[in-house]
């Protein structure tokens, strides 16, 4: 079962798991912010010894400042890369995809927005949603597209918030989109232009 | 502009308006005075001549000057048109049904003519005619499924078959009750209705489902959903949300009756022969509440159905805010006379 606990009722969000070891000739794992742990915890497995010298982890921090490189860096594993941020990462998850033989296994952890992007990433390299292993771990922040701009926000903690592109104050609908890997944002003053309720933390 | 077809706006100057004989062939969505979710799907099989269902496709009175607001849709945002790669085909299999549809049921204004797969399709009330090769696209200005459908009224969403489910993966979405195909598309079917309150816990959608994954080809099907809109505005979507909410907060006792609109959409569903994709037309059909009101049970029914139905119904239709408004004008109408069953006026 997966470690964090949802609201329930959000038929549209995908169900999130814990990662085990797959059989494939080769492993790459993508994981955010505190998404290391659930990667060392399944190199924690014995079964999993023997993965290392095929597996690859691309990892960022969290956008809340977690950094847990050095724990990943010491699992020894065959290649180990830390990006700054996802999108400067894509090139090389592109790459990592494009070149990946049969037998790849994928697995993503951390934050739900990472996480969904990694799935559009394998998605588009060709392989089935279903291909990619999740765990959520860490921050419920959520990655929000603005459906009247079409802009993504990153990392939105806040109910109400401000599009980053448009400048709208937006409220969270819960209806999630795997294809563009991001939760709707709807404009909450559309009616009474101005009248924006004061903003709660509403994802930790 | 013909004399079949009006020459009006949903927008702007917001001119449409519906004939006397428009009125006598609206879809009145509701059989008795409650409403309540339910799939209730009936055989899309031909009505009573003159009602809307005496055709396949139902071509009214609002047919060019619709067309024309979805042309402008379009130029504003062209994501309200979308298909997936691998959904070509069924929009291939649409414009052969709609085409075949309407040259059978309208003659006088629609022709196709077939050699092979050179095909001569002629539009009069839009002066389109078209020879193209039937399965290529680069024959035709646009892919088959934008091709026809800026030519049919109604929104059209295309859904693949596989896994035991329906996939979202093509549309033609300008004329919709707010929801967004450039964020749902890609969607299975209980992704898609997840913003629908009360009726996923109900079991609905797992009923419909189950019923549309058996839907047979030649054997299509048909419900009625509805909301409620101010001013006659085709366009209620969620992308211009912003430019038409502030429209409810300006209805006032004296403007209600005319810019109050009952929205009932005519859904049907068809199995498609080629790419076993089935294909789900959502025709919109718009009448003010003054036109409504002319016929006196539709009236009385009306008023007990958004007097009774719960807040978290009329909030995700849209209307809580002006509810209270829309009572007032219809009481008037309503004098506790008992009302017969079924939609037809007495």
């Amino acid at each position: 079962m997966t470690k964090t606990m949802f609201e329930p009722s959000i038929t549209s969000r995908p169900v999130y798991g814990v990662l085990s070891p797959g059989v494939g000739s080769a492993h790459l794992f993508v994981a955010d912010g505190e998404g290391a742990e659930a990667v060392c915890d399944l190199f924690a497995k014995a079964e999993a010894a023997e993965m290392k010298s095929a597996s690859h982890i691309i990892y960022m921090p969290g956008a809340n400042g977690c950094d847990r490189s050095a724990a990943l860096q010491a699992l020894g594993v065959a290649q180990f890369y830390r990006a700054p941020s996802f999108a400067s990462a894509q090139p090389r998850l592109a790459k990592v995809l494009a070149d990946a033989h049969m037998g790849l296994q994928v697995y993503a952890a951390g934050t739900e927005g990472l996480m969904a992007q990694v799935a559009t990433a394998a998605q588009a390299a060709g392989l089935p949603y279903e291909a990619v292993q999740m765990e959520h771990r860490g921050s419920l922040a959520r990655r929000v597209q603005c459906v009247h701009c079409k802009g993504v926000t990153e990392n939105v903690t806040l109910d109400p918030f401000v599009c980053s592109h448009c400048g709208l104050s937006l409220f969270v609908r819960d209806h999630f989109s795997r294809r563009i890997a991001a939760f709707q944002g709807v404009n909450i003053d559309a009616e009474d232009p101005g009248l924006v309720p004061a903003s709660v933390e509403r994802f930790k | 502009m013909s004399l079949d077809f009006n020459d009006e706006t949903f927008r702007g100057d917001y001119t449409f308006k519906n004939s006397a004989k428009a009125i006598k062939r609206f879809p009145f969505p509701f059989p008795e005075d409650s409403y309540m979710y339910s799939v209730n799907m009936e055989p899309h099989v031909p009505g009573p001549v003159g009602s809307i269902f005496e055709h396949m496709f139902d071509v009214d009175e609002h047919y060019v000057a619709e067309m024309r607001d979805r042309a402008q849709v379009l130029a504003d945002d062209p994501l309200r048109c979308q298909s997936l790669p691998h959904m070509e085909l069924a929009g291939w299999d649409l414009l052969e049904l709609i085409m075949e549809s309407k040259a059978r049921d309208y003659p006088h204004w629609f022709e196709l003519h077939k050699d092979g797969n050179n095909w001569h399709w002629i539009n009069k009330p839009l002066q389109i005619e078209q020879r193209f090769t039937f399965m290529d696209a680069s024959t035709l200005p646009y892919g088959p499924l934008e091709y026809i459908t800026r030519q049919t009224q109604g929104d059209f969403t295309l859904q693949d078959q596989r896994d035991d489910d329906l996939w979202i993966e093509a549309g033609m979405v300008t004329t919709q009750a707010d929801w967004s195909l450039d964020f749902d598309i890609g969607m299975s079917f209980k992704q898609w209705h997840a913003p629908v309150p009360l009726a996923g816990q109900m079991g609905i959608f797992d009923r419909a489902l189950k019923f549309l994954l058996k839907l047979q080809h030649g054997a299509p099907v048909r419900r009625f959903n509805w909301t409620m809109t101010v001013d006659p505005l085709l366009d209620t979507s969620p992308e211009n949300y912003p430019k038409w909410g502030p429209s409810k907060t300006t209805m006032t006792p004296e403007t209600i009756g005319h810019r109050q609109h009952l929205r009932v959409e005519l859904q049907t569903l068809h199995r498609l022969p080629r790419s076993n994709a089935i294909v789900f037309p959502i025709r919109c059909y718009l009448i003010r509440f003054e036109e409504l009101v002319t016929v006196p049970k539709w009236a009385r029914r009306l008023h007990r159905v958004v007097r009774d139905i719960p807040d978290e119904l009329a909030t995700y239709k849209g209307f809580l805010r002006n509810k209270p408004l829309m009572l007032d004008y219809l009481a008037q109408f309503d004098d506790g006379q008992p009302t017969s069953l079924g939609f037809a006026p007495d």
